[in-house]
């Protein structure tokens, strides 16, 4: 379902008399469908960098990674566009939304921009944040004023609204207490058993070892210096 | 919102395709060779200085701007090549247009009412209780009062007559929007709750919509796609998140790493 070849990257930094820095190269993977793979690598080894190229936010300088029939390092802004519409999810560690917008809409979102009755899409947003133990009082409030952990969780609600084939996952227990942690991870092993293909950062080591079912050291994708 | 119809965001036809677009004040530049589609449902956001010719290209797209150069392809239809008159027809009912300045796209001595209701009669409605009815509606869409009908735009805030103007232009339910700074000169606040009820009013009503704007955290949230202007021509176009997170443009760089928090 998520399949990375030969994928490399580099930044231009035209304000830097145009210094060119290679951050990637010859990167591949594979995610099956149902399987959780969980990137590793030291601060800075390039996971948030390859999270972000299959997300589409990131040009590729070259290779292929294919998501629910495209190719992203090549689609153009409107594929890319229906693909996060109904195939390709991700929780990232910022919630970046309208002020203002209610909770409730914020992670029913997703559905309504599908189509779903917004009954419907109400409703399936309650039940997650009901899952996610934030208190209904807070439902008709702006997210933006909540506390970070409320924040993530608020987030991952909102990743989890639709059952998109492919999932991005970055760091999605990081600052959760035990029980929601607990409610975190079984959503992704229930994504996992209706066949969702998972990429993750997990820092959380124990997390980490329940979920994925493989690991990748983005180390062994940095390019090397030349001589 | 629930009778609003939904509408499938997607389709193979662009309803507005753009080429080699040019515009030119004497021997200065107002826009050179811009080319772009837009698609049902897309929404895309045009950024740049002052003076980068975001402007002249939203006047020659909507028709109050004669280019020079170029082409312009609406529904299949060259807008170019049409009559005055069928023109402006569009421009009354398919397309909309809302002006930064909410007093420049309001007629200011006739009624909230009157304002929504006198763009239904444009396009042939005549019946007094429907129109009156739509305009309450529209009213309600966009959170103005039902008591504030029949008040002046000028006993509105600057927040209410940008809703009212909004109102206004939606009313005749059209598919292609234009938008010159909406949210500039608001509260922050103000900006927030206008965000919000244009992302409700293009998802649910399928438009189209190109807005002009030096804000980056409004393109951010509102358009799908991005297209950067200097000196007249489009330097970078592309997803918004990719245009900003991964600028690959000299101007667009300085541009995204000169804002405070995108």
């Amino acid at each position: 379902m998520i399949l990375i070849e030969d994928l490399s990257k580099s930044f231009t930094l035209h304000n830097q008399g145009a210094a060119v820095i290679p951050v990637m190269e010859g990167a591949s993977l594979s995610v099956a469908p149902g399987e959780c793979v969980g990137l590793t690598g030291q601060s800075g080894a390039g996971k948030s960098t390859l999270m972000r190229m299959v997300w589409g936010n990131y040009l590729a300088a070259g290779g292929r990674i294919m998501v629910g029939g495209i190719d992203v390092a090549t689609a153009s802004p409107r594929e890319i566009i229906a693909l996060r519409r109904d195939r390709l999810g991700y929780v990232s560690q910022f919630l970046r939304v309208v002020p203002r917008v209610p909770t409730l809409e914020v992670v029913a979102e997703p559905l309504l921009a599908l189509g779903t009755p917004p009954e419907t899409a109400k409703a399936r947003a309650a039940e997650l944040l009901r899952q996610l133990n934030i208190p209904e009082r807070l439902w008709g409030l702006s997210p933006t004023t909540f506390s970070g952990g409320e924040q993530q969780r608020v987030n991952i609600a909102r990743g989890f609204a639709h059952p998109y084939p492919a999932l991005l996952l970055d760091e999605p227990t990081a600052s959760l207490d035990a029980t929601n942690r607990e409610v975190v991870l079984r959503l992704i092993e229930e994504a996992k058993a209706r066949g969702a293909a998972i990429l993750g950062i997990f820092h959380d080591e124990a997390a980490r070892a329940r979920v994925c079912d493989r690991l990748v050291d983005v180390t062994g994708f940095t390019p090397k210096v030349a001589a | 919102m629930g009778m609003m119809e939904r509408v499938a965001v997607t389709s193979d036809q662009p309803l507005l395709r753009v080429e080699g677009l040019t515009k030119r004040y004497g021997s200065r530049i107002g826009c050179a060779d811009v080319g772009f589609d837009l698609y049902p449902g897309e929404v895309l956001g045009i950024v740049g200085e002052s003076g980068s010719g975001k402007s002249t290209l939203l006047s020659c797209l909507a028709g109050h701007l004669r280019p020079d150069e170029g082409a312009i392809t609406y529904d299949r239809r060259d807008v170019l090549a049409m009559a005055e008159t069928e023109r402006r027809r569009l421009s009354r009912t398919e397309w909309a247009y809302v002006h930064q300045n909410p007093r420049d796209g309001l007629r200011m001595g006739v009624s909230a009412g009157g304002n929504v209701g006198e763009r239904l009669m444009a396009v042939g409605a005549r019946h007094y209780g429907g129109i009156r009815e739509q305009a309450q509606d529209w009213l309600g869409r966009v959170e103005i009062a039902a008591d504030r009908i029949d008040d002046r735009p000028a006993q509105f805030s600057g927040g209410m007559q940008q809703r009212l103007q909004i109102a206004r232009n939606l009313v005749t339910g059209p598919r292609l929007v234009f938008m010159d700074e909406p949210t500039g000169g608001l509260d922050v606040s103000v900006q927030a709750r206008l965000l919000d009820l244009l992302r409700g009013l293009v998802r649910d009503l399928g438009l189209s919509v190109i807005i002009v704007t030096h804000d980056l955290a409004v393109v951010r949230l509102l358009a799908h796609r991005l297209m950067v202007m200097k000196g007249g021509r489009v330097v970078e176009q592309g997803l918004t998140d990719q245009v900003l997170d991964d600028p690959q443009h000299a101007y667009t760089q300085i541009l995204v790493s000169s804002v405070l928090q995108v």
